[in-house]
């Protein structure tokens, strides 16, 4: 049951698609008219965006990297946790700070050393990364699960369903979002331990994936919601319901197959999002604390030090924003490949 | 627009009150909140202080009623009457959470509305000659160095800022200065969190107003209006401009609460105390009243300017109807 989507894109994209697929296929097969899935022709757009193109492998390298951490740091022979100064007293100076010039950055420590405690830069960022990537990544997985089986349900049921899902939205949406996120961390957290006890950093990121969770699905499901309430009417959804397919199958196989867009787009946007709002929780103090490293608390111990060290910023800050900056170029990338009208 | 803005009103006051309640439930179903407050050194005193203060004896809907009434008519502890709009004691501090809170506004409000006017006059007047100067060199640098800094966090750029003005000692720390008493001081003190919280923002304004001008360009009436050989820039800000204006002004109702968030982590960077500052405050040492005080007026805030934003299509655009 491909010809859905196919007769969709088809129908929506005729003018700029055909002439495309057409003249590719001549040029490879002599002539001979072959079809082509739209995933194919939009990874034939994409690969001709220089810009995506080199994005999608900076963000990659950053997956790549973070996933590689705990590799990377043994073969570079450190870890982000020991206090490397104490073993070395001459890393640090009477005041705390790298010894050497430009916040302690040498052969031995690439991105220099954190003050005070004498930690390895460079590993805290790696593993800081991991973290944060880790935790966004998952972020995004649930809400682009929730959202679309949420958005997808509301639009084609409609009625009552798509009233109370609308009202549901509406309702988490008047959430002041971060200032949610602060508020709800250390009562997300008490669901889990007694008051009073250690808390293990797992619980943490937990409840930081739980409060991004509830609050990020609105958006995506809103947006498929309006897809989705104009695809039903079309014709191929009508066919199917003549065949006597059932609603689960319509969405699942009819409906989806027509959404992939939007979702595979929105999530490029939301990402980096998920990325600097935890990295911005961990900032506040809320979010993952000592002594895990994490990227956005690599910011607050740089801010709390930039007047005597502003080395340390250097390393993490840079990584971020190269991140973030890519990520969005990426999304407008993939939004491009697969929509060339929308234009930029 | 009377009809509306009564429809909408109701509407707040309606999500007010389930969010309220949401927020409620959660904060003090998870355990004893006098326990959760008072954390590892926590005295006998505290725990009494926390029971008298929220009636813990008493069933969950009873207090949450309580609580409720407690803002419209004041409430009754033993420690005292608390005033009309009473939230309760801050656990911390003693503290009315209302005063405190009222106490702490003017710093974000004046955060807020300037980070905002920054971002809407930089942001758009950008966009505008971006697309003035359409395929230029000027258009590309606008687009891109607005890109750039769309994704410089202002936690990275807030301690460079810092560095730059502060430490080498230019300018004098940001700080909060009342702004009927000294406007000078008050303009000075905010502006570096201003300009820095304004860079996130920035550059969606940029774009949006850059993309929708290039399309208000393209339209009939603003072609009929060059054919009867209106003056060029009289064309652009009148005619163009004000089709575009439209999806600016959706965007800044959606921008609303990450506006706030903006500000609280702006107040953070810069330490300025403000509202998002106290919340960060009160969570880390676990004040629920002055978290969940915080929490519904910064919503009941934000609804309201949403309200206000959706009241604004009309005056922009005749044709929409407020209905």
């Amino acid at each position: 049951m491909t010809s859905p989507s196919q007769t969709a894109a088809a129908q929506s994209d005729s003018p700029g698609l055909e002439p495309e697929g057409l003249k590719k296929e001549k040029n490879s097969k002599g002539g001979e008219l072959v079809g082509r899935s739209p995933g194919q022709l939009m990874w034939a757009r994409f690969k001709r965006d220089r810009t995506g193109m080199f994005c999608g492998i900076v963000v990659l390298a950053f997956f790549v990297i973070s996933a590689l951490a705990p590799v990377i740091a043994s073969l570079y022979g450190k870890d982000p946790y020991t206090f490397y100064s104490n073993s070395d007293p001459n890393l640090l100076d009477e005041f705390g700070f790298p010894s050497g010039p430009n916040g302690g950055v040498s052969g031995d420590f690439w991105f220099g050393i954190e003050p005070q405690l004498g930690r390895d830069l460079f590993t805290q960022l790696l593993y800081g990364m991991r973290t944060s990537l880790g935790i966004s990544v998952a972020v995004t997985i649930l809400v682009v699960i929730t959202g679309t089986i949420l958005g997808v349900t509301a639009g084609y049921l409609g009625g009552r369903t798509d009233y109370w899902l609308g009202r549901v939205m509406d309702f988490l949406m008047a959430f002041p979002s971060q200032l949610t996120f602060v508020a709800f961390m250390p009562v997300v957290v008490a669901l889990f331990v007694p008051p009073g006890d250690e808390t293990p950093t797992y619980i943490r990121v937990v409840a930081l994936i739980l409060v991004q969770w509830a609050l990020g699905w609105m958006g995506l499901a809103r947006l498929l919601r309006g897809q989705v309430l104009s695809l039903r009417e079309r014709e191929f959804v009508e066919a199917a319901k003549i065949t006597g397919a059932s609603p689960w199958r319509i969405i699942r196989k009819e409906l989806l197959p027509n959404v992939v867009t939007p979702i595979l787009v929105q999530s490029t946007y939301m990402l980096p999002l998920f990325v600097t709002a935890e990295a911005g929780l961990s900032y506040l103090g809320v979010g993952i604390m000592e002594p895990t490293p994490d990227w956005g608390r690599l910011f607050r111990t740089a801010g709390n030090i930039y007047e005597s060290d502003p080395t340390f910023l250097l390393f993490p800050g840079a990584a971020m924003v190269i991140f973030v900056l890519c990520f969005n170029l990426l999304g407008d990338s993939v939004r491009d490949a697969f929509d060339p009208k929308s234009g930029r | 627009m009377l009809p509306f803005l009564f429809r909408r009103t109701f509407g707040a006051i309606v999500t007010l009150i389930l969010l309220s309640a949401v927020t409620f439930f959660v904060f003090f179903a998870v355990g004893d909140p006098a326990l959760m407050a008072c954390g590892k050194n926590c005295t006998a005193d505290n725990i009494a202080l926390i029971h008298q203060n929220l009636g813990l004896d008493k069933p969950l809907p009873t207090q949450y009623w309580d609580f409720l009434s407690g803002i419209f008519v004041g409430r009754d502890y033993s420690i005292g009457h608390c005033g009309a709009p009473c939230f309760g004691y801050s656990f911390a501090t003693k503290q009315d959470v209302w005063s405190t809170m009222i106490d702490r506004l003017p710093t974000t409000a004046s955060l807020a509305l300037g980070g905002a006017v920054a971002f809407l006059v930089i942001g758009i007047g950008a966009g505008l000659l971006a697309a003035w100067k359409r395929g230029t060199f000027l258009d590309k640098a606008v687009t891109s160095i607005s890109m750039v800094l769309s994704s410089v966090q202002i936690y990275i750029l807030g301690p460079i800022v810092l560095g730059i003005f502060v430490y080498s000692g230019i300018m004098d720390s940001p700080k909060y200065v009342d702004l009927t008493s000294n406007p000078a001081g008050w303009f000075m003190g905010l502006l570096l969190p201003w300009l820095v919280m304004s860079t996130i923002f920035t550059a969606q304004y940029t774009r949006m107003s850059r993309s929708t001008m290039i399309e208000q360009l393209q339209e009939e009436h603003v072609r009929t209006a060059k054919a009867k050989g209106m003056p060029a820039r009289y064309v652009f800000l009148r005619y163009a401009w004000r089709g575009s204006l439209i999806p600016i002004v959706t965007i800044l109702g959606m921008d609303l609460s990450s506006l706030f968030g903006g500000a609280m982590i702006t107040e953070f960077t810069f330490s300025l105390a403000g509202i998002g500052r106290l919340a960060i405050d009160s969570v880390t040492t676990l004040d629920l009243p002055m978290v969940l005080g915080v929490m519904l007026f910064s919503a009941a805030l934000i609804l309201v300017f949403n309200i206000i934003v959706d009241a604004a299509y009309a005056f922009i655009d005749p044709r929409v109807r407020l209905s």
